[in-house]
């Protein structure tokens, strides 16, 4: 099998990532920034299996697992936060979540 | 007996702390007893501390008491000490004496006033700050009690603070001195930086070893220390102030402004005379100061018309006769003047304090007149205090104080005719003014309807004080009568005696009879004036030249008017040029760019999710950045 070249899969990683860090500055949606957040996870996961796989370690798998565990967390208590923040708001909207401007 | 000597100024301290702290509960006999009850208690002990020095002298006629060590930086090392040899003992006899008669004159001049326990607490604080500034064995300690001493003035100047004009004299009292003060305070620094030490006998004995004799540190020193007596006793040029101190109650003005706290100048330099022997040009300074400030002075009081104010004048006036015998040498005669004129000038202050108070607080001499008959005691007290202050020939306390000084300045070494004939123009002048007071006051024909006498607590004060005017003076007598010098050669154990250049025993009869006559001639004199021809219209003050030359003598030689132009008015122009004060640019520009900052940050706290994390990348992708670049 011909190994996909590191420079690919490091791009890739990026161009993910930068999709989610645009997705979590663009979108207004508290449940979309969730979703862009957790791209920018995966994407971050992708760069340590892409490491991993480079020198041949099995810490990269591990590392992604560690993410995987720490993204299901963070889901549940998003979520949760998700469902209080729209008790309160009547919204999802964060731009009308602003009542602690300075 | 010696031992107990830390409680003479501990005793005033104490009724002062009692009568702060819980005075405004206690009815007014406990007030009293306390704070009469500490003077007389500390007059006491006094006493016996006196009499068993006087007994028992201890060795070298000084006695050293440590209470324990102030504070301790290096060899800075200035310890709560007392220190008693004649001179401080003849200061604290006269100073809680004194002072317990006018505390027991004050119990029931104040009865009618607010304020009785604040006033007394401030009167033992007074007592207790003098008691400290004579006793102190170090120079630190004295200065701690001259500050005291200065503090109360201030505090009691103002005792009536509703009336602005009180305050403001105040002030003046404060601040005047205080240009003294910030002297003294410098000189007290260059004795120790030079000397290593603030003790005072150890301060003599090494200033005598290392400086010589007219050598530029003396002369600095002197000069210094010169500064802080002049704006303390009220001397030219820092004199304005003591007029204006009489806006407070007469007890204050008999205790403070006239038998006590203004001779602490002439304390000063007697205790420091080793310093003024080193610096001959400064010690004939303070004796022309004093010839200067005695006959400026008893002019202005010649025209004054409140009694008040030419006892104030008069007291500037004796006081330059002191600073003249300190600086002919003459110590001992300083102190014995010292002595007799708290006697008869508390009695005089006093004995006006009573006829302000029984006519319903009339300050102006015009408007007295023929008291004699209604307050008989008041009257005859104050006419023996007179006599005394004009130097009635043998038989007052101040003949025999005033013709030491006049002979010691005409015998002296370091004195001469020149200021024996400016003491004895005074001589004339006081007599003059002194009379012109007694027949204004008590003869004519009366000008108010009611004179109320007073009470028992108020004449005895008056009485003793009167007798001490007379006696006071026998324990030193000239050639003749007597030939006596009881006082100065108890003072000899303290103060060098004056270099007398020998002289016949003629020539010292001969300025005596002068001295006599001279004082003689300005009660006459005042008698024609004041009494006589009192409503004649040849009077040289009817002209429009004599009444010009009154008014300026009338408000003290113009000084007043001369400080306010040449310093007060362009101090006053400069501050409100600078009222936007440059030097506040630069904390304002700090100000306002802080505030600055402050508005752009806080645009930034808009509450939007998507701008932090916005701001969170920027500042992640920057420090990934600076971290790759660098």
């Amino acid at each position: 099998m011909a190994a996909v070249p590191m420079e690919h899969g490091l791009l890739l990683a990026a161009i993910l990532f930068a999709l989610g860090l645009i997705g979590v500055l663009v979108r207004r949606n508290v449940i979309l920034v969730l979703l862009s957040i957790e791209i920018m996870l995966n994407s971050s996961g992708l760069a340590f299996i892409v490491a991993g796989s480079r020198w041949v370690q099995p810490d990269g798998q591990i590392m992604f697992i560690f993410i995987l565990t720490m993204a299901a967390a963070e889901v549940s208590v998003g979520l949760a936060l998700v469902l209080r923040f729209y008790h309160h708001f009547k919204t999802l909207d964060t731009d009308r979540a602003n009542t602690m401007r300075g | 007996m010696q031992e107990f000597l830390w409680l003479i100024p501990t005793l005033p301290f104490a009724g002062f702390l009692t009568l702060a702290l819980i005075g405004a509960r206690l009815s007014r006999l406990s007030v009293m007893l306390i704070g009469v009850g500490s003077v007389a208690l500390s007059a006491f002990v006094s006493v016996l501390v006196g009499v068993s020095f006087i007994a028992a002298p201890p060795h070298g006629y000084a006695y050293r008491e440590t209470l324990w060590t102030w504070l301790q930086v290096s060899n800075f090392r200035p310890e709560i000490a007392f220190y008693l040899d004649a001179l401080s003992l003849v200061m604290v006899l006269v100073v809680t004496f004194v002072g317990f008669l006018i505390h027991l004159y004050s119990t029931e001049f104040m009865s009618g006033e607010e304020g009785y326990s604040r006033f007394f607490a401030y009167m033992n604080l007074f007592m207790g700050s003098m008691l400290t500034l004579v006793l102190a064995d170090n120079l630190l300690l004295l200065y701690l009690g001259w500050e005291g001493v200065g503090l109360c003035s201030y505090l009691l100047i103002g005792f009536w603070y509703r009336e602005p004009a009180n305050g403001s004299a105040a002030m003046k009292a404060f601040i005047i001195t205080r240009i003294g003060d910030t002297a003294m305070a410098i000189g007290l620094i260059v004795l120790f930086n030079n000397l290593g030490t603030m003790q005072i006998q150890e301060v003599m004995l090494r200033a005598s070893q290392q400086w010589p004799v007219g050598s530029s540190l003396a002369m600095v020193a002197a000069a210094l220390l010169l500064g802080g007596a002049v704006g303390k006793s009220a001397q030219l040029p820092l004199q304005t102030w003591l007029p204006d101190a009489m806006a407070g109650p007469t007890p204050v003005s008999a205790l403070i402004h006239a038998a006590t706290m203004v001779t602490a100048g002439v304390y000063l330099i007697a205790r420091t005379h080793v310093l003024f022997t080193l610096a001959p040009l400064v010690q004939s300074a303070v004796a022309v100061i004093g010839a200067v400030t005695l006959l400026l002075a008893a002019f202005s009081a010649l025209t004054q018309r409140d009694i008040k104010r030419v006892l104030a004048y008069s007291t500037i006036s004796q006081i330059g006769y002191m600073f003249l015998a300190l600086g002919v040498g003459a110590w001992s005669a300083a102190i014995f003047h010292f002595m007799v004129h708290a006697f008869f000038k508390a009695l005089l202050f006093l004995g006006a304090g009573a006829v302000i108070l029984s006519l319903h607080d009339e300050h102006d001499m015009f408007n007295m007149g023929g008291l004699r008959s209604r307050l008989p005691l008041t009257f005859w007290t104050f006419l023996i205090g007179s006599a005394s202050l004009s130097a009635l020939p043998l038989v007052t306390a101040g003949y025999y104080s005033k013709d030491l000084i006049l002979w010691q300045a005409w015998a002296s070494r370091t004195g001469s005719p020149l200021l024996w004939a400016a003491g004895l123009a005074g001589a004339l002048l006081t007599s003059l003014y002194t009379f012109r007071m007694v027949f204004l006051t008590f003869f004519g024909e009366a000008k108010t309807m009611d004179a109320q006498r007073h009470g028992n607590r108020m004449s005895v004060p008056l009485v003793i004080l009167a007798f001490l005017s007379i006696a006071g003076g026998f324990v030193e007598l000239p050639v003749s009568p007597g030939n006596q010098w009881v006082f100065t050669e108890f003072m000899g154990t303290a103060l060098p005696a004056a270099a007398i250049i020998p002289t016949e025993a003629a020539t010292q009869h001969a300025l005596q009879l002068i001295a006599s006559v001279t004082s003689l001639a300005g009660i006459f004199l005042a008698y024609i004036f004041f009494h006589r021809n009192s409503g004649s219209t040849k009077l040289p003050v009817r002209s429009p030249v004599g009444y010009a030359v009154h008014c300026f003598l009338s408000s003290g030689w113009g000084f007043d008017r001369m400080y306010d132009k040449l310093i007060v008015q362009p101090y006053v122009y400069l501050a409100r040029l600078n009222k936007a004060d440059v030097t506040d640019l630069i904390y304002r520009g700090i100000a306002l760019l802080s505030k600055i900052i402050h508005q752009g940050l806080s645009i930034m706290q808009n509450g939007r999710l998507r701008w932090y994390a916005l701001t969170i990348g920027i500042g992640a992708v920057a420090v990934l950045g600076l971290v790759v670049l660098l």
